[in-house]
């Protein structure tokens, strides 16, 4: 499945719900099944402090592609979270640092990824793009 | 909390002053409880901002045309609405700022030029960053020592620790009147008086009490006050500092520029009278003149029957916040305003407040600029719900709704 088709996936599976706690009673199932982060490694290089909740993430480049484990202290970040892992997870470098996360904005869900939503996410998504550019930039 | 059951405001009416709470957010009707971080204007304010940059507009003070005349009066008597509702001695004394910060920040930078190494400030456990930050810096920069009044479990200060603070080298206490966080409401009399009495001066930071409850400076016999127009139905980017005029006249200016002057020359400046002194460059005039407005809303209300009636409004919902299993109010103090902090054991405040929001509910979460606070009480951060005069029974009852739903799908 690529990238888009990925991202059209989540699109659909949203689409059937027109109720905000709908939706939200979904992320925060989705939370459940985000692949966590070792609590080993859940040291302060991997913490990404948010003024409100709390993000762990860890990226590995395994075979070429990127790889991401995370956690946070909130569920509905978490949700998120496993929303952009699922999008993100096992793509090349290049393809993770270039990509447009549009699903975010189609699911209404862009106010978390805002700057200024102090949850942690805008900075996680920096940080996994930073991960991925310095990947590709070691792969050319 | 002290219950009143004499309750003489027409919400419904009051209701209709304020346009915004009439909106439907999410296709949910509104229910406002973040007024603790800004409250909603009154029409009559909107209309006047409308008016005032409709047909008023003009800078103010020394202009020889009709239309700055116009503007310099209409700031001017707001300037003394103020300090009516304050009961400021001199007008003179009422000073417009950017808002409390702006007003912290000024006397922590001018009457720190008057300080000196070794000498002593004190502020308290439960202050909003803005009233810690200000004077660390005065501290790093005139070698000053800050100290802190420690709080109890339920948010109260302890006095007896404050007299034991209070020394000789004492020369400024600054604590706010009531607790963003916590809802204490401080015995700032008392403190005033004996910050007094060791020959200190006192200054309240005064942002979240004025909205709900009579202020008079000169009762109070506090060196300085601040507050925020848009926390007392104002507009947002102007506020007031009362201070003490024989105080301020010692104070050298905080910032230089126009209006702040009597005579440049590039030799020397001479420094223009009170309020001018600490007014440098053109000033949020639209602010000022409808901040007085919005005085002259609250000058119609009972302040006595709003502090009663939105007191019992947080007491209903505190009431009615214990019925879930893990709830904790964090702020129980015996006197307390209508502010309502919680957390739900096991809980994220971020998950909780993200899941009010989507039912219209509007509240704060995190850690409401007050870290020292979530220290103290080992949280992540507090749900806060706080209310204003307009805020019904009905919306406390939809909070309560919404909270139980909350935890459903969060447990």
């Amino acid at each position: 499945m690529t990238l888009e088709e990925k991202q059209q996936d989540i699109i659909d599976e949203f689409g059937i719900y027109d109720d905000w706690m709908d939706k939200y009673e979904y992320i925060i199932e989705l939370g459940k099944d985000l692949p966590l982060i070792k609590e080993d490694k859940k040291t302060e290089d991997k913490l990404i402090e948010g003024c409100q909740s709390r993000v762990w993430l860890d990226t590995e480049v395994i075979d070429d592609v990127m790889h991401f484990t995370a956690d946070s202290d909130a569920i509905i970040t978490k949700g998120i979270i496993g929303l952009l892992i699922r999008v993100l997870d096992k793509e090349t470098p290049k393809t993770v640092a270039t990509c447009d996360l549009h699903f975010i904005r189609e699911i209404g869900l862009q106010e978390h990824l805002s700057p200024t939503r102090a949850n942690g996410l805008a900075s996680m998504v920096k940080k996994m793009k930073i991960s991925a550019l310095k990947a590709a930039a070691q792969q050319e | 909390m002290e219950s009143t059951s004499q309750v003489t405001i027409d919400v419904e009416k009051i209701r209709n002053d304020f346009p915004a709470l009439s909106q439907e957010v999410y296709g949910k009707p509104l229910v406002y409880l973040d007024n603790g971080a800004t409250a909603q204007k009154p029409q009559l304010v909107i209309d006047a901002i409308d008016k005032y940059y409709r047909t008023d507009n003009s800078n103010i003070h020394r202009g020889v045309h009709f239309l700055s005349q116009q503007a310099t009066t209409q700031y001017e008597e707001a300037r003394k609405t103020i300090q009516r509702y304050i009961n400021a001695p001199l007008e003179e004394e009422v000073l417009f700022t950017a808002g409390t910060t702006a007003g912290i920040n000024m006397v922590a930078f001018s009457y720190g030029e008057l300080l000196n190494a070794g000498d002593e400030i004190i502020i308290s456990a439960m202050e909003h960053h803005s009233n810690i930050v200000p004077w660390q810096m005065v501290c790093e920069r005139r070698g000053c020592v800050l100290k802190v009044i420690p709080m109890n479990e339920r948010g109260e200060l302890s006095m007896s620790a404050f007299e034991d603070l209070l020394s000789d080298k004492t020369r400024l206490v600054s604590v706010t009147h009531i607790s963003n966080t916590l809802g204490t409401i401080n015995p700032i009399k008392e403190i005033i008086q004996k910050a007094h009495e060791k020959g200190a001066v006192a200054f309240i930071d005064g942002a979240q009490s004025i909205q709900h409850m009579q202020v008079d400076v000169q009762d109070l016999d506090c060196d300085f006050y601040a507050f925020s127009g848009h926390k007392v139905f104002g507009p947002t980017g102007v506020g007031v500092l009362y201070g003490k005029k024989e105080i301020l006249d010692k104070m050298p200016p905080y910032q230089g520029g126009g209006d702040m002057i009597e005579k440049v020359t590039f030799e020397k400046t001479t420094y223009n009278v009170l309020p001018h002194k600490f007014e440098a460059g053109t000033p949020h005039i639209a602010g000022g003149i409808c901040l007085g407005k919005a005085f002259e809303y609250l000058n119609e209300l009972d302040m006595d029957a709003v502090q009663a009636y939105e007191t019992e409004l947080a007491q209903y919902a505190e009431e009615q916040l214990m019925q879930f299993e893990g709830m904790r109010i964090i702020g129980t103090a015996k006197n307390k305003t209508s502010v309502v902090s919680f957390v739900v054991e096991g809980l994220h405040p971020f998950d909780i407040g993200t899941l009010l929001d989507k039912q219209g509910i509007a509240v704060r979460t995190g850690h409401h600029c007050t870290q020292p606070i979530m220290d103290f009480f080992k949280i992540p951060g507090t749900i806060r719900a706080s209310f204003a005069f307009y805020n019904t029974k009905e919306e406390v009852d939809q909070l309560i709704a919404g909270v139980k739903r909350c935890i459903n799908m969060l447990r």
